[in-house]
């Protein structure tokens, strides 16, 4: 654990320092992305293969950045890619691979049994933790979780004495990260930000961290906003660069629009299962280093594609088709 | 009726499980397990799915293959986020933990990181715990259902991910776990418990046709007995037949 991740003093004074408009956020993949650094510390939204920030993920890598630390509670297909294309050297999560019919990762195993990156483990609950702590703006929570097990000393958690019953507690470290990567269902262009179905670990992330870029499957009106503000989850002011990148999760799945492609997922292991690590190159030259926009990279999966994935959700869910990027997918 | 390991698995997991209470649930067999027991005998228990789900109703045909995908949710009742649905099983809102295992020691110890002794350099990388070192530190008892392997039932775990009872005796207390602990290991030979004492791994129950010797052949460490090692009751054919519709993929109760 890097001392920096729960500095609540140094994360206040950042944040003191930084314009918090409720302005236009509306902007381009390039222009958003283009504020992540070498070396930062990336926290993803989402989780698994839900409401992945793909778009955005995608575009990080196009930009060759390095050196990154990946903090995410299930680390998915986004984190093989990370790794096979050099971009970080540390990921911190609770577990990683895909989903029980694909196996262990052989790019988890890969990288890290080889010492490439350092894979920082901690449990579900404790990250989640330490992303509220952040979210809180305080250097720790007191909890009763990850105590007697060999991952205190992994991250280097600590305990503390409880000062009214004195047991001992975990002291969850906050995690106050560079940079936050959601993507949310819809948004207005201030960057007011609503998210369906399961909220993750979104809203704490996005108060944790030092600066906040957004996908959204939809640009709402103010006005909508101002009709449902109970649904708004995040505050423009919290926002830095907002993107239009309707299926921009894909192929993980955004609650009630589109479910994750299996089909995908088992094409891109076998393809690791015949040729090793090598395959998740040539995944990266086909679907992110060459297609230059959002647009061109789902062209690759096709309309077909995108709209059986769109019905799927729509029965699962009983959701409506959602807005209009995922009902003219589907026309 | 005939059924193979995973379905045996399955439907002595479900039998474990109390009407009018509330379970954690893997996805896979876990889950399954906990259908079945809500469809069959407690239609008033909770499921709780780490991916920040209340209540789902799992839908045949549409198994979940993780713990947050749409299909872990549907018919869910509240969609409370991950951090909160651990929370309620941290205020002891959750009855019981349902969770697998890579390797298990004589302790009940869950190990799902790394295989070899340096965690920075390990021998083989696993997953990692997930939600399951919570499960197993915040709920008010886990149930462990496992393959009986004599690979995965071994002395001493190479990494702690899950703790149970620690080293025995009060070793769980001492680290600050002070609530839960693991109650029963279901296997595919037979049911597990733990001496009330030291917190070793004792032998319960026996699955029909199976002998203690057997039990013992296939554990890597010396087990304890019960005074009186019961015999299961096989699945029922109303059990099967229950358990098969909701995996008609058989996508986790396998050929």
């Amino acid at each position: 654990m890097n001392p920096v991740e729960y500095d609540f003093i140094g994360a206040r004074q950042r944040l003191e320092a930084k314009p918090k408009s409720a302005g236009e956020k509306l902007t381009s993949l390039e222009d958003a992305v283009a504020r992540v650094k070498d070396g930062d510390h990336l926290s993803v939204g989402g989780c698994l293969f839900s409401r992945t920030p793909m778009a955005l993920l995608r575009e990080i890598l196009r930009h060759r950045r390095r050196a990154l630390t990946l903090s995410r509670n299930l680390t998915c297909t986004e984190g093989e890619l990370f790794m096979a294309a050099g971009a970080v050297t540390r990921v911190v999560t609770a577990w990683m691979s895909i989903g029980l019919p694909w196996g262990v990762s052989k790019i988890l195993r890969h990288y890290v049994e080889s010492g490439a990156v350092a894979l920082e483990e901690w449990s579900h609950l404790a990250l989640g933790l330490r992303f509220r702590a952040g979210a809180m703006g305080v250097p720790f929570l007191p909890a009763l979780t990850m105590l007697g097990s060999d991952l205190v000393g992994v991250g280097g958690l600590k305990t503390v004495q409880d000062p009214y019953t004195g047991e001992t507690l975990a002291a969850v470290p906050a995690l106050f990260p560079d940079v936050a990567l959601l993507h949310v269902h819809r948004a207005d262009r201030f960057g007011n930000c609503q998210i369906d179905g399961y909220p993750h670990m979104d809203a704490d992330i996005a108060r944790a961290a030092t600066t906040v870029l957004v996908t959204t499957e939809e640009i709402v009106s103010e006005e909508e906003t101002r009709r449902y503000p109970d649904r708004t989850v995040i505050p423009g002011f919290v926002v830095d660069a907002l993107v239009l990148a309707p299926f921009g999760s894909f192929p993980h799945e955004c609650y009630g629009l589109y479910e994750a492609d299996y089909d995908h997922f088992a094409e891109y292991t076998a393809a690791i299962d015949a040729r090793g690590p090598a395959a998740v190159g040539e995944y990266l030259e086909r679907y992110v280093y060459g297609p230059p926009t959002w647009n061109d990279y789902l062209d690759l999966f096709g309309g077909e594609r995108l709209a059986r994935q769109a019905k799927r959700a729509a029965e699962l869910t009983g959701a409506s088709l959602g807005p209009p990027s995922v009902r003219a997918a589907l026309a | 009726m005939t059924f193979n390991a995973a379905e045996l698995l399955a439907v002595i997991a479900a039998r474990q499980l109390r009407d009018d209470t509330t379970v954690f649930a893997g996805v896979g067999v876990p889950l399954l397990a906990a259908a079945l027991a809500k469809r069959r005998h407690a239609p008033r228990l909770t499921m709780v799915i780490e991916g920040g789900i209340i209540g789902p109703e799992i839908a045949p045909g549409r198994l979940p293959v993780s713990t947050n995908e749409m299909r872990a949710g549907h018919r869910a009742t509240m969609l409370p986020g991950i951090t909160d649905a651990f929370l309620f099983a941290q205020r002891g809102f959750v009855d019981v933990g349902f969770m697998g295992g890579a390797q298990i020691d004589q302790y009940g110890n869950i190990n799902t990181s790394v295989l070899g002794p340096d965690y920075w350099h390990p021998k083989v990388r696993l997953p990692g715990t997930g939600g399951a070192n919570d499960i197993a530190s915040l709920c008010r008892e886990v149930i462990i259902v496992t393959p009986h392997e004599k690979r995965r039932f071994i002395e001493r775990v190479d990494f702690v991910t899950s703790p149970a009872w620690l080293r025995g005796d009060g070793s769980r207390r001492a680290a600050g776990l002070l609530f839960g602990g693991v109650s029963r290991v279901v296997t595919t030979l037979g049911i597990l418990g733990f001496d009330a004492d030291s917190k070793r791994m004792r032998i319960e129950a026996t699955h029909p046709g199976v002998s203690v010797d057997t039990l013992r052949q296939n554990t890597g460490f010396s087990l304890l007995e019960a005074p009186r090692v019961e015999v299961t009751e096989p699945p029922s054919d109303e059990e099967l037949e229950m358990l098969r519709a909701l995996d008609p993929e058989r996508r986790f109760l396998g050929a």
